[in-house]
């Protein structure tokens, strides 16, 4: 890979100077020169306005896999911790790891994230790259992907997690391009062929009616972006070793184009995140109307559970989008889902097929949903739900 | 304000079925659309036109047939479109099709917004919108549910998983719409007729100088290497009975699974 300056076209101007991470490159006799410090992060060749900074990207088999070593995990954050999602990307790229006999390294940015590195030490990383500095206080692309092609150009991983969330999505991809990896996006299985030395990457096709694993053999890191909620969690062991690599940033605001001007947190109202929730019970388009989810809050309210919803009812506007499950909503994992007056599309089963118990009930015996339900009523939910309702609210009292 | 969108033709995966019998996928009657959330990409291209004025071009790479999904932005308003086609493109993962992309996009001229879809059903990737935005040079912004502009800056709303955000950026940029943030409008019958007689035009590999090394198959680092039927959860069992007993059983098989921790 190669990177340079072609003097015709530059003219001093010293964005690049302002926007490398890295401090490698300079302005002398008012042309830009890159020296050593440089890690091809191509941050300075995106900022030239004038076309000046060339980068030439390597051509497939020109790739030796073999200088690549390591797997890892980019945590994300919120308050000072990391997210539900990144301790599970541990917990999967432990296996892996020791799968391939390398180490699991975790990446931190953001803005006073020091207190992040032993967390995950303990939850399996043996090395931690922390990028602490204020401009990567809340996620943007540019400033995010400059640091992180940075660091994969210069360690050389050959495996990088990423969570499939808002955050990694945006990420993954962009960093993929830059660094000309291949990229799977939002997998539910991850192996590894030892053969080959290959990561074997199964994810969901064709609105989740089939499965397909993706193989990368020459480029390298072969990345990944893990559909959160599906694998598990790792432990915390405080007797673990923590080795934490503090990583040089030299970001500058005024390098990065992209401003937040607002930030708000959805307030669910609920008292049960659906995400995290041990039991939810869902309602469909079988309700008939946004009134009738009372029927449904009713039973949640009574067993504690969390509220879901078909897509169908998101888009009758009867419930907000973020109580969707499925495909293009959320993925949970409960000991229990039941299903109310939902039809059970694969991209329904897409979201919920990896509950423990799944209830539904429904007045049509045909209903797809109940080919993967343990337990079934077939019936009018307006009868069967109110009176599993008083039941359980007896047995409870 | 030249505006070019990016589209998909897509196979509805709302009709896919799978043979039990045969685990295998039943094609029959599938029809091919265009990706739900790149419709609502040309309609967030056509409501900023009729605000700023412009130009509205839709581009899509695929097979001949894909030419039915630009017909289709034609008559809902687009102003030009062109479909990227040759064989040396086929096979293409995300990140050649975003190259691909990126170089038909530049082929065209002056922009001010590439406007792709969240992301297309049949892939579920979400990954070429970032791509393109890559390769152009410009910054993204992903998952947008309302769009501004404003002379040179655009502002827009990210519909993120527990939040969402307002962020601003210049022009150009890319951004990938999600589903919320309009209705598309209904091709009307002037628009389908114009688009029926339209000639679309071709642009191929020697037209946008692809590099032979960054398309297609040789292009493309990850290639899937296995499909198969996710495995099925078992069929349960169905409580029979009228709907206060069937109730009342179902009750005793929740309290069962020792899950309910109420105080
Ligand atoms: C790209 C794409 C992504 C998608 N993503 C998702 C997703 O993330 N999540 C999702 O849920 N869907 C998703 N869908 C939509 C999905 O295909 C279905 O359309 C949707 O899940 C159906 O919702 P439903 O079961 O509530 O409605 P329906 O399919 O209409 O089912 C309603 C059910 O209620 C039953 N019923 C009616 N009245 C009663 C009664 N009184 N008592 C008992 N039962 C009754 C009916 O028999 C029927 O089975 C997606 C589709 C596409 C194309
Ligand atoms: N072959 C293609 N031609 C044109 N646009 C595409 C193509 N593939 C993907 N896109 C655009 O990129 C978005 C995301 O697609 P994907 O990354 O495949 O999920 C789509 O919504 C389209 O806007």
């Amino acid at each position: 890979m190669l990177i340079r300056v072609d003097p015709e076209k530059c003219n001093g101007c010293s964005q690049c100077v302002r926007v490398c991470p890295y401090g490698g490159i300079d302005v002398h006799d008012g042309k830009a020169v890159i020296d050593e410090m440089c890690n091809l992060c191509g941050a300075c060749v995106q900022s030239c306005r004038f076309g000046a900074i060339i980068m030439e990207l390597p051509s497939r088999d020109d790739i030796d896999t073999s200088a690549y070593s390591g797997v890892w995990v980019i945590a994300e954050c919120s308050d000072g911790a990391p997210k539900k999602c990144t301790l599970e990307l541990l917990g999967e790229g432990r296996k892996l790891a020791d799968a391939l006999g390398v180490s699991l390294e975790a990446v931190v940015l953001g803005a006073d994230v020091g207190g992040l590195g032993p967390v995950l030490a303990h939850h399996g990383a043996d090395k931690v790259y922390l990028c602490d500095h204020p401009v990567l206080g809340h996620y943007r692309t540019g400033p995010y992907a400059d640091v992180l092609t940075g660091l994969i150009n210069d360690k050389k991983p050959e495996i990088v997690l990423v969570s499939a969330t808002s955050q990694g999505r945006d990420l993954g991809p962009r960093v993929a391009a830059r660094i000309g990896a291949g990229l799977t996006a939002d997998c539910t299985g991850l192996t590894i062929d030892l053969d080959e030395r290959l990561l074997q990457q199964t994810r969901p096709a064709f609105g989740g009616n089939l499965m397909a694993t993706i193989l990368c053999r020459q480029a390298r890191p072969q990345m990944a972006t893990v559909r959160p909620n599906v694998m598990k969690k790792a432990e915390p062991d405080t007797r673990r070793p923590v080795n934490i690599e503090s990583v040089p940033i030299h970001l500058d605001e005024r390098g990065v184009t992209t401003k937040i001007l607002e930030f708000v947190p959805h307030n669910t109202g609920e008292t049960v995140n659906l995400v995290d929730a041990q039991i939810i019970v869902s309602g469909g388009r079988g309700l008939g109307k946004a009134e009738n989810f009372s029927v449904v809050r009713e039973l949640a309210d009574t067993i504690g559970a969390a509220v879901g919803a078909s897509r169908a009812t998101v888009d009758a506007g009867w419930i907000p989008a973020h109580h969707q499950v499925g495909q293009t909503g959320k993925t949970v994992q409960p000991k229990l889902y039941i299903a109310c007056g939902i039809s059970g599309a694969v991209q329904h089963l897409a979201g919920m097929g990896s509950s423990e118990v799944i209830v539904a009930i429904n007045k049509d015996k045909n209903a797809p949903i109940f080919d993967f339900a343990t337990y079934g009523i077939v019936g009018d939910l307006f009868e069967v739900v109110p009176a599993l309702t008083r039941e359980l609210k007896k047995a409870l009292s | 304000m030249n505006i070019v969108v990016c589209v998909k033709q897509v196979p509805d995966t709302t009709d896919v079925r799978i043979d039990p019998e045969t685990n295998s996928l039943i094609r029959e009657g599938v029809e091919s659309i265009l990706n739900p959330f790149d419709e609502n990409g040309v309609e967030a291209a056509l409501q900023l036109r009729e605000q700023h004025g412009g130009k509205v071009t839709v581009i899509t790479m695929g097979p001949p047939q894909a030419e039915a999904i630009l017909r289709h932005a034609l008559a809902m308003g687009a102003d030009e479109v062109y479909l990227v086609c040759d064989r040396a493109i086929r096979g293409s993962d995300t990140l050649a099709t975003s190259y691909t992309l990126a170089k038909a996009i530049e082929y065209l001229g002056e922009f001010d917004l590439v406007i792709c879809g969240k992301q297309a059903i049949d892939g579920d990737t979400a990954q070429v919108g970032p791509g393109v935005a890559e390769r152009l040079g410009i910054p993204q912004v992903s998952l947008a549910i309302a769009l501004e502009v404003e002379g040179r800056k655009l502002r827009a709303r990210r519909l993120l998983d527990d939040a969402s955000e307002t962020v601003e950026v210049r022009l150009p940029a890319l951004v990938t719409v999600v589903k919320q943030i309009n209705e598309p409008r209904h091709p009307p019958m002037k628009g389908v007729l114009k688009a029926k007689k339209a000639q679309i035009p071709v642009l191929d590999a020697e037209t946008l100088e692809l590099d032979p090394k960054l398309t297609g198959f040789a292009g493309s680092p990850t290639f899937v290497w296995k499909i198969f039927t996710p495995p099925r959860r078992a069929r349960g069992q169905i409580i029979e009975g009228e709907p206060e007993e069937a109730a009342k059983e179902l009750a005793q098989k929740i309290l069962g699974l020792n899950v309910i921790s109420i105080s």
